[in-house]
């Protein structure tokens, strides 16, 4: 049972949300398909891309999903997966710089 | 409150769900199917996992024995069984270096998860830790009877692999590609399959005991009033829960490159037999590793932190005196489940990887190294000013402390990149890893068997047989073990068919091998006993009460023996003080129960 | 002794055991894609030459494909707020439009599919291919898993709102807290995939 939302009042105003965020993400979605239309450098490109897209996955997790009201215990599940995330994200790549080059056959490393 | 009627006490398709309940249990008949196969009773799918568990262990344990003779005796045709095995692994009984990689790859595969991981977790994590924090079941019982049947279902698909043509997954239990990819036979792939079985069914494990620990914990019982066992469940859950999804994107890939063409891990310009493969190539063979080893290093750790909770439980129990360092041992415990998702490249030292990440994991591994010496040195200062009791259980707890510390120390070199250099894939590493799962993890499973096979049946098993498998394995486990230290130091590669005969560099210590293979089959005799027993006492044993090793925990405190088929207790337990209040000061018994007030 | 908290939430947690659960599985599945999105890293950095999405694949299919899972989404959370509000008419339709939008998102991808593969640009063609597919076939596993739940809770498990309204409203908003996962997974997936 959620605590932020007991009357049927409140589910009202949430709906309004819902509506908002739905909106937010419509926009959020044009503009990152318009974006890649313009041709950035790789940087740029990626960059911009993966900021959109967490502000959109964002208002998914916070609003659709609740974790805006959602408990203590929730939060930090998820915080220590987001750091077991970022390793996994970038240390395979980070053990491929300063390497001995020509070590991996049949790619650039 | 309205407290609906739970998934746990529905039998499958008799009567419709949902319906509101009221406080008292449920006493509808069940089935032989609903009550003993697909159970969803915590207690009976403990005693499953255990079952199926040891099974494994003891055919994955027959699968050593027979390479064992190979490395004795390279060469020679093995007696009786050789027969058995067929032409196409060992014609005149000749084992085949095909086959003896068969072996050892399954051997491996097996026993970390098809034996250990479920005993350990599945076996005594199920019916254990319910009954230890006053729970009536698990949170998802349903779920848990899945998570049964989906391993099971993962087993024999790696049992059945040995029977295709062209055998099981021969690549080692680490599957490293290219090897793996391009090796001809089916074994692998079904190995693959097997794998996302079991991963599958370790996952839904996890979420249950996490959501069980945090949730079902009986009033009073704080998580600092927890007894170890359950807090080393508690980390373990979430080294499965988080590590093991890579492993199944993984063997995915794997997968898709062994029947899709794909090439994740296949680079380009592959030459095999003089010949370029046909592939797309592209791949990265060290992109398997790392997420292999996201996984593995914390399976490790999976496969040691329930002993360390097993082997906690017993000494409290037979010292009467508390635990050292219960927080530290907490908070402890906590630090090394962190730590392991960061240092698995330090299986990965020699591939290549620049200096600086080398460094970067090696510090790691060093510093994870601290809280493993802080649990050691605690259980060991338990063991100080204790009334202890020798019988079977805290003899293999008393045993697995200095075997878990030879397998650490030596640990140390492999973790250090430079004496890695000289180590790595030799006998030496053998040896670790073996002294951390065989006499460290094992022992403390036997150890738990022994401890909680009375309050499972209602009786004990027989002290004399319990000395007799105690020593016969202590001695003969080192003699396996130690020896392989000794070879590794000397060079002598790993996984090699015929025990090193070929180098001259291995030749003076070749010797060890024919010792090692009589020490081994040693132990598989010395095992007699205790499956005669095991089997023995559960019809013979001598009966006892509700608590007789006398302990404070609520599984033995709050419980019969064995416990309620229903809900395990007759009313819920309260909590009123920590698990180990033993030798009390002022108190005429020397426990007191944490249910009891005063 | 039942099990508490099937539809209660433990005072000091807050929590049901369902939503937790289904929290702790979303954390494993956050694992798993951030395994294949690792992959999709590793390999493309270490490729000699590797395509942009939008050279490959059908960029508007996809845009179309990402608008029908958001609004998914939308008509996912309104069927728990209809049930909120006691309006099980409306739940019903809500849950309808999101298994309807899943079948579309579904036969999208199918044409996507069976373009490429009768162009011979399946998973064995080349890496950049063969984790297009990996990563949205299990993207696709997924969708129909989702479907699979949600049409249970639409048919025959829906029987529940007769006896148990509260311990139903709970599943559904479980069963929604599964279906915006991989809306999101999605979010991410579209942008690595087809925009860069």
């Amino acid at each position: 049972m959620d605590a932020h939302a007991h009357s049927v009042d409140d589910i009202k105003k949430s709906v309004k949300t819902y509506m908002m965020v739905f909106g937010a993400l419509m926009v959020l979605t044009i503009i990152t398909v318009g974006v890649s239309y313009v041709h950035l450098p790789v940087v740029a490109a990626v960059t911009v891309a993966l900021i959109v897209a967490t502000i959109k996955g964002s208002l998914v997790a916070m609003f659709f999903m609740h974790l805006l009201h959602e408990r203590k215990v929730i939060y930090w599940v998820l915080m220590l997966t987001v750091v077991f995330f970022i390793f996994m994200m970038f240390v395979p790549l980070l053990t491929n710089s300063n390497k001995i080059p020509g070590t991996t056959p049949g790619t650039m490393w | 409150m309205d407290n609906v009627t739970t998934a746990g006490h529905a039998p499958a398709g008799s009567h419709a769900h949902g319906h509101t309940s009221h406080a008292h249990v449920d006493h509808h008949e069940q089935s032989f199917v609903t009550k003993w196969i697909f159970s969803q009773d915590h207690k009976v799918i403990g005693i499953q996992y255990t079952l199926t568990a040891l099974l494994f262990l003891l055919f994955g344990f027959g699968l050593m024995a027979l390479m064992r003779y190979q490395l004795a005796f390279p060469m020679q045709p093995i007696p009786v069984i050789g027969s058995l095995l067929g032409a196409a692994n060992a014609p005149g009984g000749i084992m085949l270096p095909e086959f003896y990689n068969q072996l050892g790859a399954m051997h491996g595969t097996i026993m970390v998860f098809l034996g250990v991981v479920p005993l350990a977790v599945g076996g005594f994590g199920n019916y254990v830790m319910p009954l230890m924090i006053g729970a009536p079941d698990m949170a998802f019982p349903k779920l848990n009877m899945a998570s049964y049947w989906v391993y099971f279902v993962g087993g024999c698909i790696m049992l059945a692999s040995f029977f295709m043509p062209g055998g099981a997954a021969q690549s080692g239990w680490t599957s490293y590609p290219p090897l793996s990819v391009i090796t001809a036979t089916n074994g692998q792939t079904w190995w693959l399959l097997g794998m996302i079985c079991l991963i599958t069914s370790s996952l839904l494990g996890s979420v249950n005991f996490i959501v069980t620990i945090v949730q079902l914990r009986a009033k009073g019982l704080g998580f600092f009033r927890l007894p170890f066992f359950v807090w080393a469940q508690f980390v373990t859950s979430f080294l499965l829960l988080l590590a093991f999804p890579p492993l199944e994107a993984a063997g995915v890939l794997q997968l898709m490159d062994k029947v899709a063409g794909t090439s994740f891990f296949l680079p380009s310009g592959l030459v095999v037999g003089n010949r370029p493969l046909d592939i797309s190539g592209g791949g990265n063979p060290l992109l398997w590793q790392h997420l292999f080893w996201f996984l593995a290093h914390p399976e490790v750790y999976v496969l040691i932190l329930p002993a360390m909770g097993i082997v906690s439980e017993i000494i409290a129990n037979n010292t009467r005196k508390p635990l050292w360092g219960y927080r530290v041992l907490v908070y402890a415990i906590i630090f090394l489940g962190f730590m392991s998702f960061i240092v698995w490249a330090h299986h990965m030292f020699m591939t290549g990887m620049g200096t600086t990440m080398n460094s970067f994991f090696q510090t790691t591994t060093m510093i994870i190294s601290i809280p493993s010496v802080i649990i050691l040195s605690a259980l060991f200062l338990s063991l100080y000013g204790g009334s202890i009791r020798y019988n079977t259980p805290m003899l293999f707890a008393l045993a697995f402390l200095p075997m878990f510390g030879i397998g650490g120390l030596t640990g140390l070199p492999l973790g250090l990149a430079p004496s890695d250099i000289h180590l790595h894939d030799t006998y030496y590493v053998i040896g670790h890893f073996h002294y951390v799962v065989a006499p460290g993890t094992i022992f403390a499973l036997l150890a738990g068997i022994y401890y909680w096979f009375p309050k499972v049946t209602g009786r004990q098993m027989n002290e004399m047989l319990g000395k007799l498998h105690f020593i016969g394995s202590f001695i003969c486990i080192n003699g396996i073990f130690f020896p392989m230290f000794i070879q590794g130091l000397h060079g002598v590669n790993r996984r090699l068919y015929d025990g090193g005969v070929q180098y001259a560099h291995a030749q003076p210590v070749l010797h060890w091998n024919q010792f090692m293979s009589y020490a081994a089959w040693g132990l598989m005799l010395f095992q007699l006993p205790f499956i005669f027993n095991f089997f023995w006492s559960i019809w013979k044993g001598k009966p006892v009460g509700s608590n007789p090793w006398k302990a404070t925990t609520l599984d033995w405190a709050a419980t019969t023996s064995p416990p309620l088929a229903h809900g395990n207790f007759e009313t819920a337990p309260e909590v009123f003080h920590g698990p180990y209040e033993y030798s009390v000061p002022g108190r005429a018994q020397d426990y007191l129960p944490q249910n009891q007030r005063d | 002794m039942e099990i508490p908290y099937t539809v209660d939430v433990r005072p000091d947690t807050g929590l049901s055991n369902g939503k937790f659960g289904v929290w702790l599985f979303l954390a494993s599945e956050v694992m798993l894609f951030a395994a294949l999105f690792s992959s999709y890293i590793l390999l493309r950095v270490g490729s000699v030459e590797w395509p942009h999405g939008y050279e490959e694949l059908s960029v508007p299919m996809a845009f179309f494909n990402t608008v029908v899972l958001i609004t998914s989404s939308v008509t996912m959370v309104m069927a728990w707020a209809s049930l909120k509000m006691n309006d099980f008419g409306k739940f019903r339709l809500y849950l309808g439009l999101t298994i309807l939008l899943s079948f579309v998102f579904l036969i999208v991808k199918y044409f996507e599919y069976s373009h490429h593969l009768h162009a011979g640009e399946g998973p064995w063609h080349n890496t950049y291919y063969a984790i297009y597919f990996t990563i949205t076939g299990l993207h696709g596993l997924h969708i129909i898993g989702g479907i699979v739940v949600n049409a249970y809770l639409w048919g025959p498990g829906a029987k529940m709102w007769q006896t148990a309204k509260e311990r139903f409203t709970n599943r559904i908003e479980i069963a929604g807290l599964y279906w915006h996962f991989v809306d999101l997974v999605w979010i991410f997936l579209f942008p690595v995939l087809y925009l860069l």
